[in-house]
């Protein structure tokens, strides 16, 4: 086990140092990151001495270098925008981040699992049909339309829900249900395609044939293979949530790193940007950690390597 | 159970000496069982009409302008008119002329973008499966790299460097969308490569070429267009969302993205600059998600028998 969480840990750090050099070079590729971030009217003057207070003129590889040294010890420059440093802006905004999809995950845990089960216990009945016309639905609807849609009919029109911001503690009503519907419907699907999976496995036609309780069947034998690949999805969804907020934050003004992203582009505040993008992966990276040792313990085939 | 059992195995038999021609027959009465199959190609044959056809059917000029029209409510809500269906934007711009219009952003992105990315990604998965050892290695660490990143984030990132062009959307997907497709090829050469009917072809006699272009490329073509079913969807979603964020086509093209961004603007008065794009990309992205399960479940004979 121990092996297992050294190499997957070692796998991790390599990723980080592959995202990190991403995220340096992707400011890069254009030519001139000076220009990129000084505004259109800027004058030629104040584009050189903005490169060389930001140190663009310098050698690349001693940029990298001091980019990677830097970010090691939570570095990332300063934030154009504000002038102060950028990490402590991101690191501010995480707990609204954190709020909303972990609001979200549950609502998308509470609707997905329970008709994910039922359709795969009963495929093809009524409530399989409505189960899978809202799995549907939470795959087609585009989140950014839909959080518009829900705040004019719940907000504007009803007065249900605020409309914006983090004031009110039913605030994260609305952002959290538009965050969690696509993920209830991978949930959804997830769960009910692996109950199917299970249904016709061997090991449960000899409980049946054994003569157990169907109850007993479905809740130790069905329940407990679901949750194994139920895990891994959760993992990688939450990670997708904390990333993939940007549009929800941006329409509630949910004061999340989201929303900072948005901003940040419009201000032109690459380092900014580059912070966020860096430490979202950080995040990101450790929550699959996590979810591989999960799935590790669940799963003892994974941990002596099959 | 055991009912079903004894036709799905005459079923595969059946199938060893199956024609091209049967084939097709044989998906059609596939497609004719399953009806969400057929309302999912319907509605995407209905996409790509209206992209296609948009310049030819007498619909007004998406780009005229005419402010003394300007904000007109839908036909069917009071001070509305048929002239203008979906009714007009800020500038008096025909809405449901930019709606049609905007079918031919979103699946010039989808389509361009996933061949882009099915091909790049076919080539390298194709590789690093077929020879395996220190290249498989090589390939798969930066596939790995790429699909362990907060995906959106970084296509924003890019596009907000890059600039808004259709070029730039394009290319932006289509490489960042490639692992997925090296993944899922190489996944399936190794698999195929390793199985029996490959083994017996090889002692068989069989040449590479014949093994490759009999065995490995018709095996692969089931998961590769059911994968570019779905991600073609997931594009067109993305970019519907990096136009809400300004940072996909020049705004003066009308695409669903860009309509929505403005629609935005005007939410509580004109609710209907937002509706009309956003019900066309549910449209599109649920046409192609039916699509995808049809197919999914059509062209894997495992997953045949667990739709019935």
């Amino acid at each position: 086990m121990l092996r297992y969480f050294l190499s997957k840990l070692a796998l991790s750090i390599v990723l980080l140092l592959g995202v990190m050099t991403l995220a340096f070079f992707m400011l890069r590729v254009t030519g001139d990151p000076a220009s990129l971030m000084m505004s259109r009217e800027a004058s030629p003057e104040q584009i050189e001495a903005f490169r060389e207070a930001m140190g663009f003129n310098r050698p690349l590889g001693v940029q990298f270098w001091d980019f990677l040294t830097g970010a090691a010890v939570g570095d990332f420059g300063n934030s154009l925008h504000y002038g102060s440093p950028a990490l402590p802006l991101v690191l501010g905004r995480l707990p609204a981040t954190v709020e909303l999809a972990g609001v979200g995950l549950l609502m998308a845990l509470v609707v997905g699992i329970p008709l994910g089960l039922v359709g795969g216990l009963n495929p093809g009945s009524a409530l399989d049909s409505i189960g899978r016309f809202i799995g549907l639905l939470g795959q087609s609807i585009p989140n950014f339309w839909l959080a518009l849609i829900l705040m004019l009919v719940f907000a504007v029109r009803l007065g249900l829900f605020p409309a914006f911001g983090r004031d009110e503690l039913t605030s994260v009503v609305l952002p959290a249900f538009v965050l969690g519907l696509a993920v209830s419907s991978q949930i959804l699907r997830m769960t009910r395609s692996t109950v199917l999976e299970v249904r016709s496995e061997d090991y449960i036609r000899t409980a049946h044939s054994k003569g157990l309780q169907p109850r007993t069947i479905y809740l130790k034998h069905v329940l407990r293979n679901v949750a194994i690949p139920l895990v891994s999805v959760i993992g990688v969804q939450f990670g997708y949530m904390l990333g993939g907020s940007i549009y929800i934050e941006a329409i509630y003004a949910w004061p999340g790193m989201g929303q900072l992203l948005q901003q940040a582009i419009g201000w032109r505040d690459f380092p900014l940007v580059q912070a966020l993008t860096v430490f979202t992966s950080v995040v990101v990276l450790t929550l699959n950690l996590v979810t591989d040792m999960a799935y590790a313990l669940l799963d003892p085939r994974i941990r002596y390597g099959r | 159970m055991a009912g079903e059992t004894i036709p799905h195995q005459a079923d595969s038999m059946l199938s060893m000496r199956r024609t091209f021609r049967d084939r097709l027959g044989y998906l059609g009465r596939l497609l004719w069982r399953d009806r969400s199959g057929v309302i999912g190609l319907t509605m995407i044959l209905v996409v790509i009409l209206a992209a296609l056809l948009a310049p030819h059917v007498g619909l007004q000029d998406p780009l005229a302008q005419n402010l003394g029209e300007s904000r007109m409510p839908p036909a069917w809500n009071a001070g509305g008119s048929w002239d203008h269906p979906f009714g007009t934007d800020s500038l008096g711009r025909d809405l449901f002329s930019r709606t049609i219009y905007g079918a031919r952003v979103s699946l010039t992105v989808g389509l361009f973008g996933v061949v882009i990315a099915a091909a790049l990604g076919m080539v390298v998965g194709a590789i690093a499966g077929y020879f395996g050892g220190r290249i498989d290695a090589l390939i798969t660490g930066p596939i790995n790299l790429i699909l362990s990143m907060p995906y959106l984030l970084f296509v924003v990132f890019i596009a907000a460097i890059l600039g808004r062009s259709l070029l730039n959307v394009i290319l932006i997907f289509g490489i960042t969308d490639s692992p997925i497709f090296a993944r899922v090829t190489r996944g399936e050469v190794l698999r195929i490569r390793e199985s029996a009917y490959v083994e017996s072809a090889v002692s068989a006699g069989a040449r590479w070429g014949r093994i490759i272009f009999d065995h490995i490329v018709p095996n692969l073509i089931g998961p590769l267009i059911t994968l570019a079913t779905f991600e073609m969807s997931a594009m067109i979603f993305y970019e519907a969302g990096l136009g809400f964020l300004g940072l996909s086509v020049p705004p003066t093209v009308p695409s669903w993205g860009n309509m929505l961004a403005e629609g935005r603007k005007y939410l509580s008065s004109y609710p209907w600059l937002t509706t009309f794009p956003g019900l066309a990309i549910m449209f599109t992205s649920m046409g192609m998600n039916l699509s995808g399960d049809w197919l999914r479940d059509v062209l894997d004979p495992r997953l045949r028998r667990a739709r019935r």
